[in-house]
């Protein structure tokens, strides 16, 4: 097998073996970006000079005989919203295209110490607003199984990167689904830890009490790999969770014997697409051949109603006025004074605001700021922000009534495989419902993850999504790697045409 | 018509903690500018705020001076508006659960008492600072207020440097009464250690509010803000302008406006802020990146067993126990360091009046002419030393003039009293035996003087007691001189 085909596990034990050097399977990765990403489009930016030189750094302290770190010498992509000191870090917005962070993200600062190799910083939907990856100021990233299909969002990039082989792991971001919904696309594992899992300083902020950094790999063992490293208290977040963190590697082949797991009615609707259903029923069945129950649940307030082949739903309702309130605030920093994209053509301090603010978002993003201030302005916040909220903590409990019958959920990852660019541009609500199976796992805060389990006729991958308690990473990534085992699914990258 | 005044004050002060109220960036004033920031209080793209323990101990132990109700689950939250120094375009505030309610301040006039109700204490972050090309600071800002035309510097320093903000209920009834509450106010905070309420360097600044209705009527009249006054004088020049303001456009029937008005310290009066929008809506909403904090008992006991005697009980008791008259009294407290080496060296044995006198007058010129502090001071001259000199006039041994050059001494070199009085022989005479050959031989050396005296003229007492003190370079002790001058006359 070649060295970009390889699993960061895989990849890590040649390089402390001494069968491999870190240099040269990050040659292997730009290699492998340079044969194909020019039509992907997965990456905003890559630091070949950089990663070279730290690929040579971590081959030169193995051989001094310094311990290896859990990364030692594995190339990793990062997310573009994600701050990497002394490299451009742009949320794929004009607004911040020449910003380059004077610090690192804590999440990259622990990949580093762990050995990793950080090649580039992938394409994402602009400010991580988006499912489809669409949304970047800079180009659209495509589907390696079908490129003329999105690869989902907003964490696109890091789910190509991944699934082309380009690197063995990357990291992403998941606010209403962005790291398990291109996941679910593109054929690869993606994990939404807890809230309060992962540090969150140093991740350009959409909606603080949504946002979550997690790992994309392309198997179970990789992302429980990667989730070890970044996960854990960090005193500079003060939403970080004091959790001890568990040795997810090294409990990760447990059996499922026993266990149960709830698919929940609500979420098996007429509008989803059948071979997804298809292909979720079928591994669910396979799990209880391994010995897991399946049980019947319900998340009464996390239904979804289907009129007229519209899709409609609480839990995305509350999740859109939350977290465009939340980010109408959080974005309001990008005024044009202190950094990022300033207008040449103010005559005054409102003119400032507006033009740079103008000239630097897209439709999307000023559609979304636009919808936050409103759900929080005066005479409007009763109504809808605190009336969202309220929903949101129902939501919640549904989910810790569920746990005390089940142990995971398991339901599919998005309503259909990947669907074709441009095909719900036109419909901004159309595109929300995209992520209309993930979402209520970020109102109530738990773990959620993608693991492919079946593709279509069309060859487009499906994904199944395993739901867990509050700080049960482990536990889905148990039933995962089950859902792994039982599923036998060959292990190839997509041929790029 | 004579019309009631009605004022409320709000005022921010700094706390005095070494680092901002979100991140580790140093307090300190003077710096040149952006050279204490930081990605955190420069508002970068993914940067997260940790809340300053410290800062909010001063807050609530602010909150528990005042009377107020501790809120025991706070919610911090957001102040969503823009302006070029504020970095993230939102202030890190308090509006639905302030950290103390309901609190209250007494005032003592000779002829009342005015309870000031505190409505709120709460904790928020402070903005950065612009500079204009004239060099004024404008204050706080205004939605579509543009800086003035030309090049407007932004200096972020003071972003995220951490502020208690006391409003209060509009309860008085007279300028006297701002003024007092002011004082007041300030003194209570250095008490406590939380702020040191310079007003020059920025530390405290208030905001007044006024309105005027007539005697006996119910509601409230027109409520007039006031900005931009920079010092307590300025409060009070500010609000006796509106006063006559006011009351000129009701004797004129005009209404008067609701509106902010900006003190133009220069030309003596105010003028309307040029606020072209209405209420700016600041959609305040929890702020998502802190936690709402639990006050438990346990936490506030022991900040409650942690404040240190307020002033005015603090007055009251030194007039109490010490007999001392009110006026030494408010100087000794007025600064604590002050009031605390006072009680010190009465617990040293020394008389609660001598050394009030001592405190007032020796150690305070000491102070002001080298430039010291009083801790300064204190390792200099400790208490016991203080008594020890105290004790060394009073029983003669020294005269009081030699105690104040003794004093200073102590104070340049650290020695004691003691040491000082040997090694300088400055020891009063005191010897009756010796101190009256003395005195005879005066007598007898000036014999105009001492017929004088005899005859009646209070004049020679002077002349001759100056002849002893020459004789004895200023050793003599006076009141024994003047007894054996008597004495001594006959024999003369």
């Amino acid at each position: 097998m070649e060295l970009h085909e390889l699993t960061g596990r895989e990849l890590r034990e040649r390089i402390v073996a001494g069968e491999a050097s870190a240099e040269e399977a990050t040659r292997a990765c730009l290699e492998r970006i340079a044969a194909l990403d020019e039509r992907l489009r997965a990456f905003v930016s890559t630091q070949p000079d950089a990663a070279l030189e730290r690929a040579r750094a971590v081959d030169a302290a193995l051989a001094r005989g310094e311990e290896p770190g859990a990364l030692c010498g594995v190339p990793i992509a990062l997310k573009d919203n994600l701050c990497t000191r002394g490299t451009p870090t742009t949320c794929s917005s004009r607004m911040l295209e020449h910003y380059v962070p004077p610090y690192d993200a804590a999440v990259v600062e622990r990949i580093l110490a762990a050995g990793a190799v950080p090649i580039g910083k992938t394409n994402l939907d602009e400010f991580a607003m988006g499912s489809s990856t669409e949304n970047s100021a800079f180009a659209t990233t495509r589907n390696p199984w079908d490129t003329d299909r999105v690869p989902g969002g907003s964490s696109g990039g890091s789910a190509v990167a991944v699934a082309a082989g380009e690197t063995p792991v990357a990291l992403g971001s998941d606010t209403g689904g962005s790291i398990r919904q291109p996941a679910s696309f593109c054929g690869v594992v993606g994990l939404k830890p807890t809230y309060g899992r992962v540090s969150r300083y140093g991740l350009v902020a959409f909606a603080s009490s949504l946002d979550q950094i997690g790992p994309l790999a392309r198997d179970v063992t990789d992302a429980a790999l990667l989730l070890g490293v970044v996960a854990g208290h960090d005193p500079r977040d003060s939403t970080s969770a004091p959790e001890p963190v568990p040795d997810y590697l090294g409990q990760l082949e447990a059996g499922i014997e026993g266990r149960r797991i709830g698919l929940p009615r609500e979420f098996f609707i007429d509008g989803l697409d059948p071979e997804v259903e298809a292909a979720v029923r079928r591994t669910c069945d396979l799990l209880a051949d391994q010995g897991a129950e399946l049980v019947d649940v319900s998340l009464p307030h996390s239904r979804i109603d289907v009129q007229d082949g519209q899709l409609s739903a609480y839990a995305v309702a509350a999740y859109y006025i939350i977290a465009t309130a939340e980010a109408s605030s959080n974005l309001a920093r990008y005024d044009g004074v202190h950094y990022g994209h300033r207008t040449d053509d103010d005559v005054d301090l409102i003119d400032l605001y507006a033009r740079s603010r103008e000239e630097g978002f897209g439709a999307e993003v000023k559609r979304r700021i636009i919808l936050g201030t409103y759900a929080l302005s005066s005479g409007y916040y009763d109504a809808y922000y605190l009336k969202a909220s309220k929903v949101r903590s129902l939501i919640r409990r549904d989910f810790d009534e569920a746990f005390a019958r089940v142990d995971a959920i398991a339901c599919p990852t998005a309503p259909t495989p990947a669907f074709r660019i441009g095909e719900k541009t036109d419909d901004p609500l159309q595109m929300y419902m995209a992520d209309v199976f993930t979402i209520s796992c970020n109102l109530a805060g738990i773990p959620g993850l993608s693991v492919p389990c079946g593709v279509s006729a069309a060859g487009l991958p499906i994904g199944l999504q395993l739901l867990g308690r509050p700080f049960d990473e482990l536990g889905i990534l148990q039933v995962a790697r089950a859902c792994e085992r039982a599923a036998q699914l060959p292990r190839r990258l997509p041929e790029t045409r | 018509m004579d019309y009631e005044i009605v004022i409320g004050l709000e005022a921010h002060a700094h706390l005095a903690t070494k680092t901002k109220l979100f991140c580790g960036c140093s307090t300190r004033f003077g710096a040149p500018p952006n050279s204490q920031t930081c990605p955190v209080c420069t508002g970068q793209p993914g940067v997260l705020p940790v809340m300053n323990r410290t800062a909010f101990d001063y807050a609530l132990k602010t909150a528990l001076a005042l009377g107020c109700s501790i809120t025991r689950d706070t919610v911090i939250d957001r102040k969503n508006y823009y302006y070029p120094d504020l970095p993230k375009n939102y202030q890190i505030s308090q509006l639905y659960a302030n950290l103390g309610v309901d609190g209250a301040l007494d005032l003592q006039f000779g002829d009342h008492t005015r309870r000031v109700r505190i409505h709120n204490v709460h904790i928020e972050e402070d903005a950065g600072k612009l500079i204009h090309p004239d060099d004024t600071v404008l204050p706080a800002p205004q939605p579509g207020d543009d800086p003035v035309a030309g090049r407007t510097m932004v200096d972020l320093n003071r972003t995220g440097i951490p502020l208690v903000e006391i409003v209060t209920q509009p309860d008085m009834r007279s300028v006297d009464e701002a003024r007092v509450y002011m004082e007041t106010l300030a003194a209570i905070l250095r008490y406590l250690g939380v702020s040191e309420c310079k007003m020059q360097e920025g530390d405290l600044r208030f905001e007044p509010s006024i309105s005027l209705r007539p005697h006996g009527a119910q509601a409230y009249g027109d409520r007039v803000e006031i900005k931009n006054v920079n010092s307590m004088k300025a409060v009070v020049r500010a609000l006796e302008y509106e006063v006559r303001r006011q009351t000129a456009a009701l004797e004129h029937s005009e209404t008067i406006a609701r509106e902010t008005r900006l003190w133009d310290e220069a030309a003596g009066r105010t003028a309307p802020m040029r606020s072209k929008e209405l209420a700016h809506d600041y959609r305040y909403f929890p702020e998502p990146d802190l936690v709402p904090i639990h006050v438990d008992d346990a936490w506030i006991e022991r900040l409650r067993a942690s404040l240190p005697e307020l002033p005015a009980a603090r007055r009251q008791r030194f007039v109490d126990a010490y007999g001392l008259p009110p006026y030494d009294a408010g100087v000794l407290v007025d600064d604590r360091a002050l009031a605390d080496y006072f009680e010190a060296c009465v617990a040293a044995g020394a008389d609660p009046k001598a050394a009030s006198n001592w405190i007032m007058v020796s150690a305070l010129h000491e102070l002001n002419e080298r430039a010291l502090t009083i801790d300064q001071l204190r390792d200099k001259v400790s208490p016991e030393r203080l008594a020890q000199l105290i004790a060394l006039v009073t029983d003669g041994t020294i005269a009081q003039n030699t105690g104040k050059d003794v004093f200073a001494e102590m104070v340049a070199t650290g020695s004691s009293a003691a040491e000082i009085i040997e090694a300088k022989g400055l020891r009063q005479i005191s010897d009756t035996d010796e101190l009256g050959a003395i005195v005879l031989g005066v007598l007898r050396d000036n014999p105009q003087a001492a017929e004088d005296l005899r005859a009646g003229k209070k004049k020679a007492q002077g002349f001759l007691m100056g002849q002893v003190m020459r004789a004895t370079k200023g050793k003599a002790n006076p009141k024994l001189v003047a007894h054996l001058i008597a004495a001594k006359l006959p024999e003369a």
